[in-house]
């Protein structure tokens, strides 16, 4: 049964991943606007000469 | 682009560009229609710059925005360019790139997103733009070299998105993304799945070999994971609660920070003792619930402050000077480039640049300091700075930000004094007898249980303490009464916050000024008693009344017809009149005691309401003025007293209009004339002393003192009134009549706030008992209260709308504001 002490680490880890993405993720505004990002997926990209970010 | 709604709009002559029905002649241009040229410019920019998608995103609705002014110049915004306006402006500042953050509260649907997003297409000096729509927010990058900000402001403008530039922009401090809310709820919701893992043992009763082997060790990483927790998702409740405890107060968070502080020791005890599992899974699910009920309640409450702060406008106006002409124009519309005359006493709207005349600068409203400071043409005034003395003309270079005229308003120096109001809000008495209450019942059940079972014990101290949080206290009270400045809001009627409503339901006298207030000044008839007066006596009088704010002399000022002449030495005596010395002539016009002869002064008793003119030392003679009490006047006061208000009168005019108003009033009503400013606040002062809690109603720049001095002081606007923040609430003249209808509702909007309170009593006592027996564990108390909060905050936005629905409330005032 000592395996579980790895496998808590191992989970722990991952979670502890997890976490530190969703801070990054809250940090780097993803969480300030959930609407406009919807609509600007459905614009047509009409001129791809044009440099879009 | 494609042409394909091209046919739809020759059926209905509707405006291309923003929807709008066309006027009788529509412009044509590309066989479109447009309903003003506004329009059709912006059409052709965006048609010129392949950008027509715009008008074809969405179907059912024309995304264009009215363009208000058509000519905007680059060198309108040249100021943007100094260096030192820069660095306040920009987010970013380098020699390639620079960044800004506009406002357009004119975005409105996805097309505004497209076309906003797609500015690089009409400037190549933009680099890229990207739209926060719920916050109606881009944020801009643009090569330095190529354009300027004043050309992407220009840009904007024309194309209709007029970004707000306001001193919150300018004030030099970036306002600071707050994430500590989500990051908070983050890292509880983290910890409190993880521990609630390690708890499976206990839960379960199949897991017991687990427990047996792992128990301690399963404690011991529940209490690691849950110190993030403690230290930092906990926090805002443990500092509440110890901001509060140095002041020798209890609030809300008190109780929770025991119950959480308990919580943790106790469990600490428990694993370090090897004598159980602990809490900490109820202690993480209850930090967890609680941050859900803040964030929903800030997000509701910041959806309710934003209508306030950029929707709504105050019925204010300003005059303003086209062409040589004075027109009073809403404050919302003034724009930059606007040239506007600021007279005695008024406010200036927004940030402007001194055109002409000796300005007397009082930044009061802004800083406190009440000396007047000097100001020579060509210097910038910030809005909120009042000017003393003669008129003065400036040219505005910014937007009027309302929510920078509103956090004015509620500016310390203007808050009214407690103690003299003495009745308090609801909340604070109940509140703090309620958290007593409720720490004094947790210890009892913690007596009580502590010789029985020490397991129990903990669990009912700590379910006591979390689900009896009085939230309706601190919730409903805001939520309710935010929900009532709204719909004043859209009927013209502005209160300065909730605790203004609260005064309204609770005053029992209304005070009224009667020139400018009962009568209505826009319909007064004029006639002039004396010998006849030459152009240039006209001339002088005339130039002396441009400077006044005071209603008879705004009345007379717009009756007479002669040009305008400089002033020197102009003053203005409160309660008695105004001189000046017009090309070297003294001009004194005001009351028979500043300005008639003494004969006069004697035979003024009975007389109509009378302006003196006094020309070079000599009496001329006098204007007089026939009032008109404003329609529906009757209805009003017949209502206010069917509501057991107290009336009366305080009139700075002669007693000849006694006769009218008694009619008006009735016998009951305490009428006085011949009150000087000071008389009226010494009145007020004597009725606050009998208890009374008075309501004023007067004018805002004539009366200030009387409205501060009051419980409530309401001033009563109309095309020619400035903004005083010494008053508590702005109605506007239109909506004057309706005035007892908004202290009923007000009365009735208190009362949905006792009942959430009677509500939540409910929910508490049901919670508490059960609590108290041991049957909740804190965990389930922390997933209740926040419902419970949630409810109360339902009840009370709900039963709101529908006390207003019920009293017709629900529609909006069409806009009566006369221009």
């Amino acid at each position: 049964m000592t395996i579980i002490f790895l496998l808590i680490g191992i989970s722990l880890t991952v979670a502890l991943l997890f976490l530190g993405s969703f801070i990054w993720a809250v940090r780097s505004g993803q969480y300030e606007d959930d609407y406009t990002p919807s609509v600007r997926i459905l614009f047509e990209d009409e001129s791809p000469d044009k440099d879009f970010k | 682009m494609r042409e394909t709604t091209q046919t739809l709009v020759q059926e209905k002559e509707h405006c291309y560009h923003c929807g709008d029905e066309c006027s009788a002649t529509p412009i044509y241009a590309e066989e479109k229609a447009f309903c003003c040229t506004g329009c059709k410019s912006v059409y052709e920019l965006l048609y010129a710059n392949n950008l027509c998608t715009y008008y074809n995103l969405d179907d059912t609705e024309k995304p264009g925005v009215t363009v208000k002014e058509e000519d905007v110049n680059v060198s309108h915004f040249a100021y943007l360019d100094e260096p030192a306006i820069q660095i306040q402006l920009l987010n970013f500042q380098s020699s390639t790139l620079h960044k800004v953050l506009f406002r357009i509260p004119g975005m409105h649907c996805s097309s505004c997103i497209w076309l906003l997003e797609n500015l690089t297409k009409l400037d190549n000096g933009v680099l890229e733009s990207r739209v926060n729509f719920p916050r109606k927010e881009v944020s801009i990058a643009y090569h330095p070299e190529k354009t300027k900000l004043s050309a992407v402001v220009t840009l904007l403008h024309k194309i209709g998105y007029a970004p707000t530039l306001n001193l919150d922009n300018l004030s030099g401090k970036k306002k600071t993304t707050n994430y500590s809310i989500p990051l908070k709820l983050g890292v509880a919701g983290f910890c409190f799945g993880n521990i609630m893992l390690f708890s499976f043992p206990e839960y379960f009763a199949f897991a017991d070999e687990v427990k047996q082997q792992f128990g301690a060790f399963f404690g011991y990483i529940s209490i690691l994971i849950s110190l993030p927790v403690l230290l930092y998702s906990a926090r805002g409740f443990f500092e509440s609660a110890g901001h509060s405890l140095r002041q020798r107060h209890i609030n809300l968070d008190t109780p929770i920070s025991l119950g959480l502080l308990c919580l943790f020791g106790v469990s600490l005890y428990d694993i370090f003792t090897a004598s159980g599992p602990g809490f900490l899974d109820s202690f993480t699910g209850l930090v967890f619930f609680m941050l859900i009920g803040k964030y929903v309640q800030q997000t509701t409450y910041d959806a309710l402050t934003f209508d306030r702060d950029y929707k709504a406008y105050f019925p204010i106006s300003v005059t303003v000077l086209e062409k040589g002409q004075e027109r009073t124009m809403a404050v919302k519309e003034l724009a930059p480039t606007k040239r506007i005359r600021i007279r005695n006493q008024e406010l200036v709207p927004a940030d402007a640049i001194l055109l002409r005349g000796n300005a007397f600068i009082d930044y009061a409203f802004v800083s406190g300091e009440s000396v007047p400071v000097p100001k020579v043409a060509g210097e910038i005034i910030y809005a909120g700075g009042r000017q003393v003395g003669e008129s003065i003309e400036l040219e505005v270079i910014k937007d009027v930000s309302q929510s920078y005229l509103t956090q004015l308003w509620n500016n310390d120096v203007f808050q009214k004094n407690k103690s003299y109001f003495g009745v308090g809000t609801y909340a604070d008495k109940v509140g703090s007898y309620f958290i007593s209450i409720t720490l004094l019942i947790a210890l009892g059940a913690l007596i009580y249980w502590v010789p029985r079972d020490t397991d129990m014990a903990i669990k009912a101290f700590t379910s006591v303490l979390v689900i009896a949080c009085p939230c309706a206290l601190s919730l409903s009270t805001p939520f309710t009464l935010s929900n009532t400045l709204r719909i004043f809001g859209q009927h013209k009627f502005y209160l300065k916050n909730g605790d203004v409503a609260e005064t309204l339901a609770k005053a029992d006298t209304v005070v009224f000024d009667k020139t400018g207030t009962l009568t209505e000044s826009s319909e007064t008839d004029i006639t002039f008693h004396g010998e006849e007066l030459s152009a240039r006596d006209c001339s002088l009088v005339r130039s002396v009344l441009q400077h006044s704010t005071h209603p008879l002399s705004q009345s007379l000022y717009g009756f007479l017809q002669a040009p305008v002449l400089p002033v020197i030495n102009y003053r203005e005596i409160s309660g008695q009149g105004t001189e000046g010395l017009v090309e070297g002539v003294p001009v004194q016009i005001g009351s028979a005691a500043f300005a008639g002869t003494a004969h006069m002064q004697s035979a003024s008793t009975t007389l109509a309401t009378r302006v003196y003119i006094r020309i070079n030392g000599a009496s001329v003679g006098y204007f007089s003025f026939h009032n008109h009490y404003r329609a529906g006047l009757k209805t009003l006061l017949t209502e206010l007293q069917a509501q057991g208000k107290k009336l009366a009168v305080l009139s700075g005019d002669n007693a000849s209009e006694k006769e009218n108003l008694r009619a008006y009033f009735g016998e009951t009503a305490d009428l006085c004339f011949n009150q000087s400013p000071a008389d009226k606040l010494a009145y007020i002062g004597r009725l606050k002393e009998k208890g009374q809690k008075v309501i004023m109603v007067g004018d805002g720049l004539n009366d200030a003192g009387a409205l501060k001095m009051s419980d409530a002081g309401i001033s009563v606007t109309n095309s020619v009134n400035g903004f005083s923040p010494g008053c508590d609430a702005i109605l506007d003249a239109g909506s004057f009549t309706q005035m007892a209808k908004f202290l009923r509702f007000s009365r009735r909007s208190l009362n949905v706030i006792l009942l959430s309170f009677g509500i939540s009593f409910v929910y508490n006592i049901i919670g508490l008992s059960l609590a108290v027996t041991g049957q909740f564990s804190p965990v389930v108390s922390a997933i209740l209260m926040p419902i419970s909060s949630l409810s109360v905050i339902i009840f009370s936005v709900l039963g709101v709308r529908l006390v207003a629905w019920r009293m017709g409330l629900h529609q909006k005032t069409s806009n009566v504001t006369k221009s």
